[in-house]
């Protein structure tokens, strides 16, 4: 019973306690740059979940033989290892989406959030906790990505699941004029401003600290 | 030569990496609160994303492509800015080391600036030649140390503001950013490669 709730505790304190994108502002391009449809802020949340979760269980595991002086370079080569895979999988398996995120899927090997597990967390916990905190914080990280990309797709195009024609939904039917602003780089930086400070109102409220 | 002029004008203003592209957003949120860090991170960042892109380019084309090994593209890529970094950290604790303290913890974050992997992979994927491919890490490398630069005039002003609380920090920045770059959004269409 008391070891599970740890690992709860690890999942927990990675969504919400240490959301990597509106509590610790870690690994932000990708957040701004891939969100202006939801289908691509959740596959990339998703495909850097899986990478976290893996370079967490593998760096947990190797720790004890990873000689402190160059740990930097083992950890961002594991990383890169598994950033290879992911990619070679989404270019064979999701060829649309792997299109859509673009420079996105390399640049995951470059994600803060990923090396600042490693290094404060994996390197030092046991493997099993090294897996929840990663699934914990992927998920946060998909979250945050998943509520700005709906902001973006909603207002700034006016449709959902976009842009594939089969599965788009027109939220406020085909007549509706998108605010504009919301699918430009501009609009990213502000909608994810507005949603920073409605966070910092509601962990006020709730006195999350 | 024209398109190498135009590459200039692009990456700089155009297709800005920080404000159009979004790479490289970590430095320009941590490091833009103080107009000298902030420039002497732009220095060292030109630094590495220019030598980046050289290396990497050569790597690139000599190694990697002859021998069929694309796929193995970003591991040496990261290892090549993570040498760099390492390089650009020893000279800096040598020749500056009141900038050294300043850049702190940022410094070694250069490896994993996106822009500087970004600058790397694009190079090679928009298939430039060796001159363009260095005017391009060096008008990149400019662009967001503009963008850097003109971020922390702001934000000295900011500092005074009277900012509502929930918007206090990370929040008001991220706004100030969004205008900015609604701001270089005027330079949009100008020009294409």
């Amino acid at each position: 019973m008391k070891q599970g709730s740890v690992y709860l505790q690890d999942i927990s304190r990675g969504i919400v306690k240490e959301n990597p994108v509106f509590r610790l502002l870690l690994g932000m391009c990708p957040v701004l740059g891939v969100t202006a449809y939801l289908i691509n802020g959740i596959g990339m949340g998703l495909a850097a979940t899986v990478v976290l979760i893996a370079s967490n269980v593998v760096i947990a595991s190797l720790k004890d033989y990873i000689p402190t002086r160059v740990r930097i370079p083992c950890f961002i080569v594991v990383i890169a290892t598994f950033v290879t895979i992911i990619e070679m999988m989404l270019k064979a398996y999701q060829p649309v989406l792997y299109e859509a995120l673009g420079v996105f899927v390399p640049l995951i090997v470059v994600n803060c959030i990923i090396l600042a597990r490693a290094e404060s967390f994996a390197s030092k916990k046991p493997v099993l906790r090294s897996f929840f905190d990663g699934l914990g914080i992927g998920l946060g990280f998909t979250i945050a990505l998943a509520l700005l990309s709906l902001v973006r797709e909603v207002f700034g195009q006016g449709t959902l699941f976009g842009p594939d024609p089969d599965k788009i939904i027109y939220v406020f039917g085909l007549n509706f004029e998108a605010m504009g602003l919301f699918a430009q780089p501009a609009g990213a930086f502000i909608a994810l401003g507005l949603l920073l400070a409605l966070t910092n109102v509601i962990f006020k409220k709730f006195k999350i600290d | 030569m024209e398109k190498i002029l135009s590459i200039i004008f692009i990456y700089i203003l155009v297709d800005n990496f920080v404000l159009q592209r979004f790479f490289g957003i970590c430095p320009f949120l941590g490091v833009s609160r103080k107009l000298e860090t902030a420039i002497g991170m732009s220095m060292a960042v030109v630094f590495v994303m220019t030598m980046a892109t050289l290396v990497t380019w050569l790597l690139n084309s000599f190694i990697l492509t002859p021998f069929n090994l694309a796929y193995l593209q970003i591991v040496t890529f990261i290892l090549v800015i993570a040498s760099l970094v390492q390089l650009v950290e020893t000279m800096l604790r040598k020749i500056s080391p009141t900038l050294y303290q300043g850049l702190g913890i940022f410094l070694p974050l250069i490896t994993t600036n996106c822009a500087v992997m970004a600058v790397a992979l694009l190079a090679v994927r928009q298939e430039f030649i060796l001159i363009e491919a260095i005017v391009f890490g060096i008008s990149a490398s400019l662009g967001f140390s503009l963008a850097l630069i003109i971020m922390a005039g702001i934000r000295e002003r900011l500092e005074l503001a009277a900012i509502p609380g929930p918007f206090r920090g990370s929040a008001i920045t991220l706004i100030t950013a969004g205008i900015l770059s609604l701001a270089f959004l005027g330079f949009k269409g100008m020009l294409t490669l």
